[in-house]
């Protein structure tokens, strides 16, 4: 919902802390995960992501969240899916180019990143190129392979 | 300037130290010269002659012309079919790639396909939305955006290697370039999302039109601040305006363009509104190229196209260079045919 999605924004440093502390909820919970079976989990889990995180960021289910490094702002609700910036039609007033009713989601993920302790920087990091077989994917349970050393 | 070893059309030119292309508009650039480069209205025809003559009205004005992509989301000649008829002749295209329509596989491809036919110089672009054109129906892409297209373009460039990591036996020699925009929202990170862009392999920048000279220096400051300038050379976008009209139109209708009230007014008033454009856009050229950093101008002076050349040359910012051309030198180029 877009009136929720502009709060998350707004609220970006205190999600972004408690994102942060539940994904290392998730990574202690690895050991459980494991013998569960992550393939046995991947479609719980991703239904579970897309019941909050499609409320409170309109989350598009890519499976490779980069949300604390966009201040908060979902990428995959921008028309072109920029995951590195905006494009240079953003509206005078802010708003996108391609659906005018909406705000630029990187005018947003820049007021957000500025609500986050160093979200700046990670606004800075070039990200690579989506891996479209992710997508309906747990972008949680990818993390947490990753952190736990899972995955490469 | 003239290089001893100017073009003969379809052979290359030798690769010079230090450079990443064989390009004559890379030479210049590193030559520290003010460069002018172009657009060239991709002609709804399939018509060589069409490319041409479209071509020709820049001779002996322009480093490099930009062949857009289906620019605005309009269907027109491919910016690659172009290219590859320019470079025909010994022109200096640059090819223009939107990520608007072609995912990763075909882009890579025409990167490939580009530089064999002598494309020397590739810009990333996102590319206009769907709904901007003529084809509204169509299925946007955007499987790429321009910051990954970049490193996907230097990647096949400096490791000879697709994304998927399989090898390429000859990598495509071309200078990478990108777009920004100083003048629209968030205006505060504007110059920071150019280092993301040099980060990701942008060695020049053309920018949307310029019409606020204050706004260029701020950003161009920031760009400083950044340690950008010996990283990237920086075109500026400029184009003429053809009455108050077409310039309130264009600043309410094409987004991103940032066109100030004081303009409007200059043309509102000129009893020759589109001759007082030209002299607005000269105007800004010499105001433009004083700037600390620029090196040099992009005309956009789209269905104005004859009247680049007029301008640059009033503007006088070539100096007496004069930019090669198919028939420059002809002693030159019958000789070295000969040879």
């Amino acid at each position: 919902m877009y009136a929720v999605r502009q709060w998350s924004v707004r609220h970006a440093r205190g999600l972004n802390a408690f994102y942060s502390a539940f994904e290392s909820l998730l990574v202690a919970l690895d050991p459980l995960f494991r013998r569960i079976g992550y393939e046995r989990l991947d479609r719980p889990m991703a239904r579970m992501e897309k019941l909050t995180k499609g409320l409170l960021f309109d989350c598009r289910m890519c499976g490779q969240c980069i949300l604390s490094s966009t201040g908060m702002s979902c990428p995959m609700n921008c028309p072109k899916n920029l995951r590195n910036g905006p494009c240079g039609g953003v509206r005078t007033n802010g708003h996108c180019e391609v659906r005018p009713e909406m705000k630029c989601v990187w005018v947003e993920a820049f007021d957000g990143a500025q609500r986050i302790p160093g979200g700046l920087e990670r606004l800075r990091t070039v990200q690579v190129a989506v891996d479209r077989r992710l997508t309906g994917k747990s972008a949680w349970l990818r993390v947490v392979r990753q952190r736990a050393g899972d995955l490469a | 300037m003239k290089f001893e070893d100017e073009p003969v059309p379809g052979y290359p030119l030798p690769i010079l130290p230090g450079h990443t292309s064989p390009g004559r508009f890379e030479r210049v650039l590193r030559a520290g010269q003010f460069a002018v480069t172009t657009e060239l209205d991709p002609p709804d025809s399939a018509d060589p002659e069409d490319v041409y003559r479209r071509a020709r009205v820049f001779d002996g004005f322009v480093d490099a012309i930009n062949a857009t992509d289906g620019s605005g989301a309009n269907c027109h000649m491919s910016s690659m079919a172009v290219c590859a008829l320019l470079t025909r002749l010994g022109y200096a295209p640059v090819m223009q790639i939107s990520c608007r329509d072609k995912n990763r596989i075909a882009i890579q491809g025409d990167i490939l396909g580009g530089a064999a036919m002598g494309v020397c110089n590739v810009l990333c672009l996102t590319g206009d939305g769907v709904q901007a054109g003529d084809h509204p129906q169509a299925l946007p892409v955007f499987d790429l955006d321009c910051m990954t297209l970049l490193e996907t373009a230097r990647t096949l460039r400096d490791e000879h290697r697709f994304l998927s990591g399989r090898k390429i036996t000859c990598a495509p020699r071309v200078l990478l370039g990108a777009a920004e925009n100083p003048f629209t929202q968030p205006i505060a990170w504007r110059a920071q999302r150019l280092a993301k862009k040099v980060a990701a392999g942008a060695q020049f920048i053309q920018t949307q039109w310029c019409y606020d000279v204050p706004m260029l220096r701020t950003f161009m400051q920031e760009v400083e601040q950044l340690g950008l300038l010996d990283k990237v050379f920086i075109l500026v976008g400029v184009g003429p305006l053809r009455s108050a009209k077409s310039a309130e139109w264009i600043r309410t209708h094409v987004p991103g363009v940032h066109i100030p009230d004081a303009v409007i007014a200059r043309l509102a008033g000129a009893t020759d509104p589109a001759a007082e454009g030209r002299r607005l856009c000269i105007d800004l050229i010499q105001e433009i190229r004083t700037i600390k950093g620029v090196q040099g101008v992009h005309v956009m002076a789209f269905r104005q196209e004859h009247t680049v050349a007029e301008i640059i040359d009033r503007s006088g910012v070539l100096d007496g260079r004069v930019p090669w051309y198919p028939g420059r030198d002809p002693q030159t180029n019958s000789s070295r045919m000969a040879s």
